[in-house]
């Protein structure tokens, strides 16, 4: 319990209160510590990669051995993985090496693939669930139509009325980002810094204690 | 009437049928629709084109390939507004490894036509662990928390780095982003080192980066596609930003559309189920 | 047009086209191009993470910073107590390395993100409020908005009455506010496709767009 609990925590608070003073304490050892901090904590940082890694092969070798459903495409990922690897070690990772095109020409390309199909659901989802059913859901939508107008070049050749002195779609989206959404945004990030800020403090002081998992 | 209820019910192919024509069309059939500048864009290419050759300009590019349409025309016209101005430029992927696949070659090809000579002009620090870590201790000693280039080739070994101690010596931080990133070189850079920040992230995040443009966190903001146009338009250089606002456009029409008549579908079926 | 004569093009190709064959239903063709994502995706992070972290920020300056360099053995040591998390029975040892990285990254936030998130979000609020254009249509608009917005969040009072009212101000503003980034996204997913589309048209079928 000591020493799987107690030094822990200990650690954490001590930690933790050492940096948020060291802020308001510009002194060379202050500064030091800070440096020390940083080298190490990139160097730890590092060896959590291997977690990272180890649950890949895990997940997928577990698949293989048992022959679980789809395990044929657990196969294929583990030999492009085993294929960059060996590219790598065989024609290093400049940009023209066959590790570098295998990642533009296939895993780049298909993640932005993956990502465009986004652009079919919204439009799907657009028609389907986008529903003026009250007032407020009328503004937000609204709002959304000026953005998708105004943020693009065509919004300002249908403005006709800016003959007549009015503001363009443009500079009305523009208000919009720059005024109502900006002042939505700003009570978001002023609860969510006070959201942070207590998180912190309950990390410190060991009240929030879940980052060490189960017992 | 009853033609009304049914729009409620069009087929979801229909819609990716329509969408597809909206974006494929204005490729062939172009308007040559004008794009009009946004404050927020023109100051970051004000503050770039204030710089002399003597300046260094930072951009991480802090994302991965499902995001690269929105972030690499960015990339491109921020990179190349250095170059044509002789500015230093460092490139790294603080927070993202993936985008080392991304802006390497695109770097080493936009060296290549500006004649750029790497390790003097330019230099391409890839990632390292770390992330918000890298962006405090760049702010005590550069070369110590790199240590290295992508090339393995030491920080002191290079003129570009060689005299680079911390952020005194970047003049801007462009972080171009489709996550969170740009928050993180607030808290970490801004806050403590007043290090000058600009930021490029996808339409998605645009909207909410407002309060920090206003507070001065931010010196600019490129939003999505559209920002990187805009910029491609202030550089004189128009490139996939720019040609790709017509198709923009014409989508963004299709799916106004579809709005109205998801709504008027919605109203009849209201309607008719009432009577 | 000139089509593209580069093989690695058409590879490109073919798993863009299979990902768009999932809008019809998912197949095994969207299976396989999914697979080879995860593959080479970790491939790529595996290579990059030993060069540029373990070899070039661990491994170089441990041989050359001499005992500088020597002290960075002790972070490795933590560094390895997380690997514990492997082994359930020793996992516990990932403990001492989470609570380092954990406590002092919560220090360390404190007070940077009181600063960049609280304090200079509410200076920038602080806006003289006059009779003109600005004063009325942006200054105004931001402060009301902002405390409205505010008291909106703040649920341990309930909403009635004039707190009420003011709560109703700020879901107007937070409604106009997700308009403003629901017209971005999907101005954000169609670029996505532009994306796509462009790569087709112009690196494979070889359009001269500009």
């Amino acid at each position: 319990m000591f020493w799987k609990k107690k030094v822990p925590l200990l650690i954490v608070f001590i930690m933790g209160f050492v940096m948020a003073v060291q802020y308001f304490v510009p002194s060379d050892f202050s500064k030091k510590f800070y440096d020390t901090y940083i080298d190490w904590a990139i160097v730890i940082g590092i060896f959590g990669g291997v977690l990272g890694f180890f649950s890949f092969f895990r997940v997928h070798i577990h698949k293989v051995s048992k022959q679980a459903p789809n395990w044929q495409f657990s196969l294929i990922s583990i030999l492009c993985a085993l294929l960059m690897i060996i590219a790598a070690l065989l024609g290093g990772r400049g940009s023209g090496s066959l590790f570098m095109k295998l990642f533009l020409y296939t895993s780049a390309a298909i993640n932005a693939t993956v990502f465009s199909l986004l652009a079919f659901y919204i439009s799907s989802a657009a028609y389907r669930a986008f529903r003026a059913r009250s007032t407020q859901a009328l503004a937000l939508l609204l709002a959304a139509v000026i953005m998708m107008l105004g943020r693009v070049p065509i919004g300002d050749s249908i403005s006709f009325w800016t003959a007549w002195g009015w503001p363009s779609i443009n500079e009305i989206s523009q208000w919009i980002l720059n005024v109502p959404n900006l002042a939505a945004k700003r009570a978001i990030i002023l609860g969510v810094g006070l959201g942070s800020l207590l998180m912190s403090l309950k990390i410190i002081l060991g009240i929030e204690r879940t980052y060490l998992g189960s017992e | 009437m009853d033609f009304l209820a049914k729009l409620e019910k069009v087929d979801r192919r229909i819609i990716y049928l329509i969408i597809t024509v909206a974006v494929v069309l204005p490729f062939f059939f172009r308007m040559g629709l004008p794009i009009t500048i946004s404050p927020e864009v023109k100051s970051v290419y004000d503050y770039i084109d204030g710089l002399t050759p003597s300046d260094c300009v930072f951009i991480s590019g802090d994302y991965d390939p499902q995001v690269d349409a929105e972030l690499s025309p960015m990339f491109d016209a921020i990179v190349r507004h250095c170059f044509e101005k002789n500015v230093k430029v460092i490139v790294a992927n603080v927070f993202n490894l993936q985008g080392i696949g991304l802006v390497e070659p695109r770097l080493k090809k936009l060296a290549e036509e500006y004649h750029k000579v790497y390790g003097v002009d330019y230099a391409f620090l890839g990632w390292k662990i770390g992330g918000s870590l890298l962006i405090m201790g760049m702010g005590e000693s550069f070369k110590k928390t790199w240590e290295t280039d992508y090339y393995g080739t030491r920080l002191g070994d290079m003129p570009i780095t060689r005299n680079i101690r911390n952020y005194d010596d970047i003049s801007l931080v462009a972080d171009l982003t489709g996550g969170g990133a740009y928050n993180a070189w607030i808290v970490y850079a801004y806050v403590q080192y007043h290090q000058k920040i600009a930021a490029g992230i996808t339409a998605v995040m645009a909207a909410d980066a407002y309060p920090q443009l206003q507070a001065g966190q931010l010196i600019g903001l490129l939003g999505g596609l559209r920002g990187a146009a805009e910029y491609e338009q202030l550089i004189k250089h128009p490139a996939l930003g720019s040609v790709g606002m017509e198709a923009q456009s014409w989508a963004h029409i299709a799916i106004i559309l579809f709005i109205i008549l998801g709504n008027i579908g919605y109203y009849a079926v209201k309607r008719k189920n009432k009577k | 047009m000139h089509w593209s004569t580069d093989i690695w093009v058409w590879i490109a190709v073919f798993f863009t086209l299979s990902v768009y064959t999932f809008l019809w239903k998912d197949n095994p063709l969207y299976k396989f191009a999914e697979s080879v994502t995860v593959g080479i995706g970790m491939g790529f992070g595996v290579v990059q993470w030993w060069n540029l972290s373990v070899v070039d920020r661990f491994w170089v300056p441990l041989t050359t910073r001499g005992t500088i360099g020597l002290v960075l053995i002790i972070p490795a040591i933590m560094g390895l107590m997380m690997v514990t998390r492997i082994v359930p029975r020793f996992a516990w040892m990932s403990r001492y390395a989470l609570a380092f990285s954990i406590g002092a990254g919560s220090g360390f936030m404190l007070p940077r993100a009181i600063q960049a998130s609280i304090l200079q979000q509410l200076y920038a609020t602080m806006l003289p409020i006059n009779i003109s254009w600005t004063g009325l249509m942006v200054n105004l608009f931001i402060v009301v908005g902002t405390l409205a917005g505010l008291i909106y969040f703040f649920f341990s009072k309930e909403h009635k009455g004039v707190f009420g009212g003011i709560a109703n101000i700020g879901i107007w503003f937070l409604m106009v506010g997700f308009g403003a980034t629901f017209g971005y996204t999907v101005m954000a997913r169609l670029s996505l496709l532009i994306g796509r589309v462009l790569f087709i048209l112009r690196d494979f079928l070889g359009m001269h767009l500009f």
